[in-house]
């Protein structure tokens, strides 16, 4: 199964990735490719755009319109391609840096318009590439090589941020429940707007060697065992759900989506005519 | 379509009119005074041709959103001012060096930070060129009337389509918001140039390839025949990155170089009774028209003075600027800063000719008494 979806999807000649052993960015890339094959969309009308850091070099490993683009700013790359070229799909990989700190901004405004581009964030709570330093989702009083005393900065939860500022479709997933990743990306790819899915990545390297998380079976283990579906935890108070990471599909719902509200502007001039 | 008509317009509109008579069909911009009415005309026109336009959360997205378009397939264009320009400047360099077409147009006040939002300056010469870090290619441009803003507009596109390059107007607050009267031309009658497309049918496709005895690859575009991948590091011709010395060298010598080989057909100038002149005044933009004037106005009292006007600023004209001092005794720059084209000109022109320079930041217009008086000091 994994053969055919490397031959497929992946440029092998990329390979091996530049990844760290027991980092799980690789789990979650193969989830995604996993969920455009059971799409069966063609690879030439996909576009995968990401930002700078570790999460943004899988695109390079991916066979299909690929775009690596500067620190934060790939959600508004691929706001460019989406608009020049509505029939594409296009999907943004990122980190937690990338699109929380740096990207914030085109987060938002993204999510506010609903155009159609599915987000998929590797959170690994830590900046990777450049060595370990704090990142948005940092927890409080974890390490960072920027934070030696304990970070003192409020965390984001990104999915209720974007689900704020307008997005159509958010879930979060981990890379334990891998299946569910997929799922989540295909109903993202398939939701007519602006779709967000957090998946929660391990970085033994630096998070986990900082935070005394142990081992990569010791950081996944944690992901199984912190982890409860969105239907188990709406029976449960707020307390009980403290370091709780909820999973599942969190927000769905229809609106009208940015680039077929401008279709409709170009469409009127043309009756006009 | 567009007949051979006399209209009345702003600088900024006839910037608009000449991007879409050159094929923009994408612009992304952010409001930005002087040059908030490019983005309100495109606004209005661009889906009337069937293009788009959208209003970024930022300039830096602005930017961004026009490289995603461009490599796309669309002809794409922003437009901003001081500040604005400076917050472009990381994905400009991004456009430089994975060869991305696009027209950035910068209507310059007066700086540096908010500075004089709604006043003319020419400060931004040397961030023009220097304003992305690293070696980089890069082609600017400096209109000094408004139908002349018409003009090289469609020229801008065809060089960034010509050279897959960010190529830069340098307008100022005078050019954008000056009325003048426009000819538009037949559109049979203008040079529109298309970016150079791969084969079709190619086996091993390579996205940054070059033909022998050329330097600029042809490109495709995302949603089309192939898939490649683009990036900001440094890459071979597979368009995937490398570290490799030499592969370094050889991208950024070969992007420098397709636009140092190329320098005569990107440089254009005006010269203007420099025939017989002692004197040489170099001014661009609006400062040249004053230039001009003060060209007149002296020779009126037997001053042997002409104008030597920039339109390309970048790269420097410096073969031209080398003849014109050889010819002259005394040349003096005119611009509205205090000497940054001045920098350039000395550097080539002070073997040959004595190199004085009159500069003004204060918001106000050079005039043609000023002028004067500067060239009877000298």
């Amino acid at each position: 199964m994994s053969s055919r979806l490397i031959n497929e999807y992946l440029r092998e000649d990329k390979l091996p990735h530049i990844w760290c052993p027991g980092c799980s960015h690789g789990i979650t890339m193969r989830a995604i490719v996993k969920a455009i094959d059971n799409l069966n969309i063609e690879k030439n009308n996909i576009c995968i755009v990401s930002g700078i850091g570790c999460s943004s070099r899988a695109p390079g490993y991916m066979d299909f319109n690929t775009l690596h683009t500067t620190h934060g700013r790939a959600l508004a790359f691929a706001t460019g391609i989406k608009m020049a070229n509505p029939k594409l799909k296009v999907i943004v990989i990122t980190g937690d840096g990338d699109c929380a700190a740096i990207g914030g901004n085109h987060l938002i405004h993204a999510a506010r318009r609903n155009i159609d581009i599915t987000t998929i964030v590797f959170n690994n709570n830590i900046y990777g590439m450049t060595g370990g330093q704090y990142s948005p989702t940092t927890p409080q009083g974890e390490r960072g090589t920027t934070a030696p005393f304990g970070n003192i900065d409020k965390n984001f939860n990104l999915c209720n941020l974007v689900k704020a500022a307008g997005a159509t479709y958010t879930g979060r997933s981990t890379a334990y429940h891998v299946n569910m990743i997929t799922k989540l990306v295909e109903e993202g790819i398939k939701n007519k707007g602006f779709s967000f899915i957090e998946t929660l990545s391990i970085c033994p390297t630096y998070y986990g060697r900082k935070n005394k998380k142990g081992n990569v079976v010791d950081m996944m283990n944690y992901l199984k065992n912190n982890s409860i579906n969105v239907k188990a935890a709406e029976k449960l108070s707020d307390e009980q759900l403290k370091d709780k990471i909820i999973v599942g599909e969190l927000y769905k719902t229809q609106e009208p989506e940015y680039t077929e509200e401008y279709k409709k502007i170009i469409e009127s001039f043309q009756k006009e005519r | 379509m567009m007949s051979n008509h006399i209209k009345l317009m702003q600088g900024n509109e006839a910037c608009v009119e000449g991007a879409i008579a050159a094929g923009m069909r994408f612009f992304a911009g952010y409001p930005i005074t002087p040059s908030t009415e490019i983005a309100e005309i495109s606004a209005q026109r661009l889906p009337r041709v069937g293009g788009k336009f959208i209003q970024m959360e930022d300039e830096i997205g602005s930017m961004a959103a026009v490289i995603g378009a461009s490599l796309t397939g669309l002809k794409a264009m922003t437009a901003t001012s001081g500040p604005g320009f400076s917050l472009k400047q990381e994905n400009i360099g991004y456009a430089a060096i994975a060869e991305v077409p696009c027209v950035i147009i910068n209507v310059q006040r007066g700086g540096p930070s908010t500075g004089l939002p709604t006043s003319p300056a020419q400060g931004d010469i040397m961030q023009a060129k220097w304003g992305t870090h690293g070696d980089h290619p890069v082609i600017a441009l400096s209109p000094s009337s408004v139908r002349e803003t018409f003009d090289l507009t469609i020229k801008a596109f065809n060089y960034a389509e010509k050279y897959r390059v960010p190529v830069i107007m340098l307008m100022d607050e005078v050019i954008g918001h000056m009325r003048e009267k426009v000819e538009i031309p037949n559109r049979e009658d203008l040079e529109v140039i298309d970016r150079k497309k791969p084969t079709s049918g190619l086996v091993d496709y390579k996205p940054y390839r070059i033909e022998d005895g050329e330097l600029v690859p042809p490109m495709a575009e995302y949603g089309g025949e192939y898939r490649f991948h683009v990036t900001g590091l440094v890459h071979d011709e597979t368009g995937f990155p490398s570290n490799t010395p030499k592969v370094a060298e050889s991208l950024i010598k070969r992007l420098i170089k397709k636009i140092d080989d190329n320098k005569k057909d990107i440089f254009l100038y005006e010269e203007y009774k420099l025939e017989d002149a002692e004197i040489a005044l170099i001014s661009f933009g609006s400062t040249a028209r004053s230039a001009k004037s003060a060209v007149d106005m002296a020779r009126a009292e037997g001053i042997k003075v002409g104008l030597f006007r920039p339109i390309t600023i970048w790269p420097f004209l410096d073969t031209e600027i080398e003849q014109l001092a050889k010819k002259v005794n005394k040349i003096i720059t005119v611009e509205m800063n205090l000497g940054q084209y001045a920098i350039e000109v000395e550097r080539k022109a002070c073997k040959y000719a004595h190199v004085d320079k009159y500069g003004k930041l204060n918001g106000e217009l050079i005039t043609p008494d000023e002028i004067l008086k500067k060239i009877k000091e000298v």
